[in-house]
């Protein structure tokens, strides 16, 4: 129920070739310039909705800047600038996506849509290795928030046979579910002579294989670039089953210490850039005695790449907070778009669209293109604070 | 068609109407008519609204002695939140908007439906669905925060806050898409020789309205959602013991709540000048005063909110700040009453049902509006705030003016939405109880409060015993005052007097209806006629009904009589 109808959802009373018009309307002019209207309208509130989170933000960053200098370090400016080209990309296949359906070649509508729900749905997928990496790392918000500075382990099967994540299998297994139940189904309606609803199906489990391109491409990023210096070293370890509790691999052996300088900075805790606050916050004790590579408190290895927990502000869990909050708000409307494209990908297919008629297209369109917009605030606040 | 046949059509008696145009459960429930949608939506807050009276009725008798009273005191916590969140998100918001305005604006613009049916039925559902919601969290742990959920203890009480929240959630969409909807209706969809400034004030209101729901709402369902993160997850930013800053949430909050106070006021004020015109039989005095006052409500109501505030620990300049500009708030509402008194002067008044509500609700807001300036002036806010003052305050101006204008606008429009007349003494006799009910209730509060007696007390200082017992009597004489004017009503709708299409003489669109209007609302090209020149209706005999001049045959058409000597 949270999620929000557009107002163009309703301007219309349709029959596959005949009459357009709502029969409330006058004309097919008052109907599209209504919806039109309407749409924007509904986009304002949806920028206000999203304006608690960016007032949220604006205050704790003038408060407390030290937080977002320490925290950021943890985001991955290659990812999200993937994420960002992803969608000003789909951006460019909707407004194309428009232009066609505004010519009533219903095909490249098809074209345009099912691409922008592909690019959608790569764009969660680089959000689901993000999301995952991070929670192995214990960075979640702030009540769950555990970070130690090392990795926590992967024990599942799959997650251990593919060197990736737990919690990036449990992400994935509601889209793995739904793209082989979407190919299924899509072949069965193919042998059921319902070739409509076969291609709409076939359309929705591309979308989903748009989850996997980006999850395994992000993936394949992560690890490749392990140890790099954009970003603290994310190989999840494979532990070795003990009965004294865990053996950590050392798996940073032999690899070179090119840290980035705010991290330097915040494990040495020298003079902070923004004046000692951080110094003042490493000298509290955050819990017990765990120094890097000390094996006398337990068997875990301090990952030497990562920010020591000692070194972190106790309210850098604020920032991960705020983080989560406008990261999986925006996630949430990407859902949702996704399921708008359907619906117009869907009237492509049975050929809906023509000059006269098109404003459904060009209300999601919008849509879209503020949820794009709202991703370009994010991503320099959030992944480019330095 | 013949003149006769379309005469008829505009302003008789319809036994063929929205109401039996199609019959069963599946054309009601899913329905577009905004007619059917309008009835549902009334039922739905009526319900509410009773529901939130009855755990009102039984705060006042627990108070009825200083202490120990029949509840124990979570109990009593948990009966004032249900009575405020009830009554502030399930049946006041939407009231007079979702119910009124949904039946109402559509014909009053000459249109056939609002710009997105579709969208409007969905409004109904999400009402019903966070109603549900709220009524769950009802029956499970229940909700001791007051209706405001202030942080931190939201975050810590265990009774059910996130169901709660997240029914006031979905609550907040409904109202979105009502504003959406009348925004862009009244924007396209108006007769064409309708300029904005022919359109009938009630249309001004809603429209206002509808800019407060659109901007304001919002910002409550951010609000709202990260309270229910905050106790899901431990988002930490209200949470002042992961962080956070709980006064955040009072602004958050606030920044929504204080707009949709005139969410509640801007509509009843709309009916107000429609009741005020129509039963002086007079052109509204000051129209574009009034007009534009309701837009200057709308925003300046934006930039108040700290005023809820004033004692939280926020900065002297910014509390001057929000103090001055409260005071400046007051000016538009204090144009709309000035302007209401000017058109009753010399005005032919019938003292119907509606009139009398219609006149105690300036009586009544304008005390109500008054004593928001002694809360607005920090001198005396400090002594205020938090007491009885407070809650007599904004009973004055949403029992006494949103409920009352409501009352008046439904006993105005109940023969239009049935085809029947109410039966106008007992109706009186129902005002009559409401507002003396209302005041025994709620004068006796404003003493309290000056006087020091704190709000959401379960129980209090002996010297107040007097005050309280008095005020317990006076809600119970209202609770019946609303009964017996439901009562009447629904008796009206099932077994009225038949009624033609414009019984009173309105000049308004809605008027050149039948009674009860067709499935279409008109099923005939619609004349647009100045909403307020009532020296151009005549009373027809053949119709029982008022028509315009120039409806009447000919040789019979009286002369114009000037509106003034």
């Amino acid at each position: 129920m949270a999620v929000a109808e557009p107002a163009h959802d309703t301007d219309h009373d349709h029959h596959e070739h005949g009459e357009f018009i709502a029969h409330h309307f006058d004309s097919a002019e008052q109907q599209y310039d209504s919806g039109k209207l309407g749409i924007w309208v509904f986009l304002v509130t949806e920028v206000l909705f999203f304006s608690g989170l960016f007032v949220a933000y604006t205050l704790w960053r003038s408060h407390h800047p030290e937080i977002f200098t320490q925290a950021h370090v943890f985001l991955d400016k290659v990812l999200g600038g993937i994420n960002t080209v992803v969608l000003l990309f789909s951006s460019l296949t909707m407004a194309w996506g428009v232009r066609a359906a505004q010519m009533g070649r219903n095909r490249v509508v098809a074209q345009m849509t099912l691409i922008t729900m592909v690019c959608a749905a790569m764009f969660l997928g680089i959000k689901a290795v993000e999301y995952s990496h991070k929670w192995d790392l214990g960075i979640k918000p702030a009540s769950l928030w555990h970070y130690t500075g090392e990795h926590t382990a992967a024990v599942g099967p799959l997650a251990v046979s593919l060197g990736i994540s737990d919690w990036l299998v449990t992400l994935s297994i509601i889209p793995a579910i739904l793209l082989i139940a979407f190919v299924v189904v899509s072949v069965v309606l193919r042998l059921m002579d319902k070739p409509v609803w076969s291609t709409f199906s076939a359309g929705l489990a591309i979308t989903v294989g748009g989850y996997f391109l980006g999850a395994v491409g992000g993936q394949l990023y992560m690890q490749a670039s392990e140890g790099s210096s954009s970003h603290a070293s994310r190989a999840p370890v494979v532990l070795h089953a003990s009965s004294a509790g865990y053996q950590e691999q050392d798996h940073v052996a032999g690899q070179e210490k090119a840290v980035d300088s705010h991290a330097a900075d915040a494990k040495a805790g020298e003079a902070h850039p923004d004046g000692n606050a951080a110094d003042e916050h490493a000298s509290n004790d955050h819990g017990t005695d765990a120094h890097a590579g000390d094996s006398g408190h337990g068997a875990h290895a301090v990952d030497p790449h990562l920010p020591r927990k000692e070194d972190l502000d106790q309210d850098v869990r604020i920032f991960f907070s705020i983080y989560y909050c406008m990261t999986g708000l925006h996630a949430f409307h990407i859902l949702g778009g996704i399921a708008f494209l359907a619906w117009i990908f869907y009237r492509s297919l049975v050929g809906h669209w023509r000059p006269d008629y098109f404003g459904p297209v060009d209300y999601v369109g919008l849509y879209w293109h503020l949820v794009d917009l709202i991703w370009i605030y994010l991503f320099p606040m959030l992944y480019l604070i330095d | 068609m013949s003149t006769a046949e379309i005469r008829q059509k505009m302003f008789g008696h319809a036994d063929k109407n929205y109401l039996n145009h199609s019959k069963g459960f599946a054309s009601w429930a899913l329905t577009l008519d905004h007619k059917r949608i309008g009835i549902m939506y009334l039922i739905g807050v009526t319900s509410a609204l009773l529901l939130a009276g009855v755990f009102a009725l039984v705060l006042r008798t627990h108070l009825w002695v200083s202490d120990s009273g029949m509840l124990s005191d979570a109990m009593y916590n948990q009966m004032f939140t249900l009575h405020g969140a009830i009554m502030v998100f399930a049946f006041i918001i939407p009231s007079i908007p979702a119910a009124l305005g949904n039946f109402v604006l559509p014909m009053m613009l000459g249109a056939k439906d609002v710009a997105f049916p579709r969208l409007n039925l969905a409004s109904f559902y999400l009402w019903v669905c966070g109603t549900g919601f709220l009524l769950v969290a009802l029956a499970t742990s229940g909700l001791d925060t007051g209706w405001t959920f202030y942080t931190p203890y939201s975050i810590r009480t265990q009774t059910s806050v996130v169901y709660a929240t997240f029914g006031a959630f979905v609550l907040g969409f409904s109202s979105i898409f009502t504003g959406i909807n009348f925004l862009v209706t009244v924007n396209t969809m108006r007769h064409p020789q309708m300029g904005w400034f022919r359109m009938p004030l009630f249309l001004w209101s809603l429209y206002a309205t509808a800019i407060i729901q659109i901007l304001a709402t919002p910002v409550l369902g951010i609000t709202l959602l990260l309270l229910i993160m905050e106790k899901l997850i431990g988002v930490g930013i209200f949470d002042p013991a992961l962080g956070g800053d709980p006064v955040l949430f009072q602004h958050f909050f606030w920044f929504y709540s204080h707009p949709a106070v005139y969410v509640m006021i801007l509509p009843a004020m709309g009916i107000i000048s429609e009741l005020i015109a129509v039963y002086s039989q007079k052109k509204i005095f000051g129209y574009t005063f009034i007009a534009f006052s309701s837009v200057a409500i709308a925003l300046l109501g934006f930039l108040v909110w700290g005023h809820h505030l004033f004692t939280s620990g926020q900065s002297h300049v910014v509390t001057l700040i929000f103090s001055a500009i409260t005071f400046s708030v007051a000016i538009p509402s204090a144009v709309k009453v000035f302007n209401w008194l000017a058109t009753l002067y010399k005005g032919s008044i019938l003292l119907c049902t509606p009139m009398c509500y219609a006149l105690s609700f300036i009586f009544l807001f304008g005390i109500g509006g008054l004593t928001g300036l002694f809360l607005g002036a920090l001198s005396t806010d400090i002594h205020l705030h938090d007491t009885y003052f407070v809650v007599a305050h904004f009973h004055f101006v949403m029992v006494g003016g949103t409920l009352t204008a409501m009352l008046g606008g439904v006993f105005h429009w109940w023969p239009k939405m049935f085809g029947r007349m109410y039966n106008d003494l007992l109706g009186r006799v129902g005002c009559f109880l409401v507002f003396s009910g209302f005041n025994l209730t709620f004068f006796p509060q404003f003493v309290m409060g000056a006087r020091g007696m704190p709000r959401r007390y379960a129980s209090y200082d002996p010297e107040f015993v007097i005050f309280h017992q008095w005020s317990t009597v006076g809600a119970f004489v209202l609770g019946a005052g609303i009964v017996l004017s439901v009562v009447v009503l629904v008796y009206a709708a099932l077994y009225g007097r038949k009624v033609t299409g414009n019984p009173f003489s309105g000049a308004s669109l809605e008027w050149q209806t039948s009674s009860p209007p067709s499935f279409h609302n008109f099923d005939h090209p619609v004349v647009m006629h100045d909403p307020y020149d009532f020296g151009d209706m005549v009373y027809d005999e053949t119709l029982d009904s008022w028509v315009h001049r120039e409806f009447i045959e000919p040789d019979r058409r009286p002369e114009p009589v000037p509106a003034h000597h």
